[in-house]
């Protein structure tokens, strides 16, 4: 038995659905037509940019992220997936080398960290990528709520020597966040175990091929 | 129907404000509203997308025959939501990343489908543009109003990360204390404001009443 919905053929209902979802198809096509440049060029400069605050004070030249390689796991670094290293150079020699590493025991789940460290095994620079740390706790490590994250610059495993890469509480040279100590303490472990690893690797590291980046790792997240 | 522009205006901020009296859209409106700057980003692209497809529902609604008329709203309000979140993308990048997966989900948010089918669809272009204006603004600024409050009560601090919108150098804000009551900015946080502003409202709409009724008498009783 066939159901009577209006006095309209249901044909034409169909063609009046295709011709609005024409039209609704278009207006995506053309708006993504308008932003795909700015969009992809969006994409690198954030990539850029937000690699920019680990190399403070360092004289470079040419795009960090053309020189990336990846360090599939299982490795000596910190954090259980792939290890990403961006090289740097000045002149087309080696400079620093930026590692973005997991610090695997945060308090809650993997910290990713962006850890910059020149040739001479001195840090240029750490930041917090992504975290899912306590809000108004341990997301202190994040550069708009705190300065913590800031205290690492110019380190190096020999200053200060391997029992003071710590928190002050442990003994340590380093100053704690009130109310987080998991957070700072897995900080500063993944920090001297990818500096106690570039320290071995660095010739290695400077001598591998580039890969191309596709901007899959943002998409990722 | 011949309602006034303010009458209009005081509808959709007011008396009828989606959020706060409709209680729609109520899944964005919770989730993102921990700072003021997400909360304005939200409700600036919330109401675009009213906007938009209030005009195209109602430029379309002699053609549309009523029983196909909800996939329709669903394939326009699909749509420019997808361009809406593509204009972010090339715009405002940090503000994207920032509100995240709610950009894409304002394809959910039911005040705009409820405005297509009670408004749009029965009313000319003009006069429709004009209601998503008005409902688009209530929403935006009862997210604006829920993110002041938690950002200065939860983070202590007012305007922080205006840059995402703005552009420029990150930017902590106003900072009026360097910890607040980190309650606020969880998702329990949203559900009690949301319940602060609704109880607000509902006093302030009492005190009004009893004033309308009480001071003509009081007025009288001056007179003599």
């Amino acid at each position: 038995m066939v159901v009577k919905l209006a006095d309209r053929p249901i044909w034409k209902s169909g063609v009046t659905l295709a011709i609005i979802a024409g039209v609704c198809t278009s207006l995506v096509a053309f708006t993504w037509q308008l932003t795909a440049d700015r969009i992809a060029s969006n994409k690198r400069e954030w990539l850029e940019r937000s690699l920019q605050p680990a190399l403070a004070g360092l004289f470079f030249d040419g795009s960090v992220t053309e020189s990336m390689i990846t360090i599939a796991p299982p490795h000596e670094l910190p954090g259980s997936e792939a290890a990403i290293i961006y090289r740097v150079y000045a002149s087309e020699e080696p400079v620093a080398a930026l590692f973005v590493v997991s610090a695997r025991d945060g308090y809650a789940g993997p910290i990713r960290l962006l850890i910059g460290i020149t040739m001479d095994g001195i840090i240029s620079g750490v930041r917090v990528l992504e975290h899912k740390e306590t809000p108004g706790l341990g997301d202190r490590i994040e550069t708009t709520k705190s300065d913590w994250v800031l205290q690492f610059d110019g380190h190096s495993l020999k200053d200060p020597e391997a029992a003071g890469w710590a928190i002050r509480s442990d003994r340590g040279q380093f100053d704690q966040l009130s109310g987080a100590s998991v957070t700072p303490r897995s900080v500063i472990k993944a920090i001297k175990q990818t500096l106690t690893w570039f320290e071995a690797n660095s010739v290695a590291v400077f001598a591998a091929p580039a890969e191309v980046e596709d901007g899959t790792e943002e998409d990722n997240k | 129907m011949a309602t006034s522009l303010l009458d209009r205006f005081k509808s959709g901020l007011w008396y009828d404000n989606p959020g706060l009296v409709q209680l729609l859209g109520l899944c964005p409106l919770l989730a993102v509203t921990a700072t003021f700057v997400n909360g304005l980003g939200l409700g600036i692209a919330t109401l675009a997308v009213l906007i938009a497809s209030n005009t195209l529902v109602s430029a379309t609604r002699r053609w549309i025959q009523p029983e196909i008329r909800v996939p329709i709203y669903v394939l326009i309000i699909a749509s420019l939501v997808t361009c809406i979140e593509l204009i972010f993308k090339a715009f405002f990048p940090d503000l994207d990343r920032s509100l995240g997966i709610f950009i894409p989900l304002i394809v959910t948010n039911c005040a705009i489908v409820a405005r297509a089918e009670i408004f749009a669809s029965r009313h000319a272009v003009g006069s429709s543009v004009l209601d998503g204006l008005v409902m688009g603004s209530g929403f935006t600024l009862l997210l604006m109003a829920i993110g002041t409050f938690r950002e200065i009560f939860g983070q202590g601090t007012l305007f922080s990360r205006m840059d995402m919108l703005f552009g420029g150098e990150p930017v902590r804000g106003i900072v009026l204390a360097e910890n607040g009551w980190l309650l606020l900015v969880l998702p329990p946080g949203a559900f009690f404001t949301l319940a602060l502003a609704i109880a607000a409202k509902n006093v302030i709409d009492r005190r009004r009443k009893e004033s309308r009724t009480t001071i003509p008498r009081r007025a009288r009783t001056l007179n003599r």
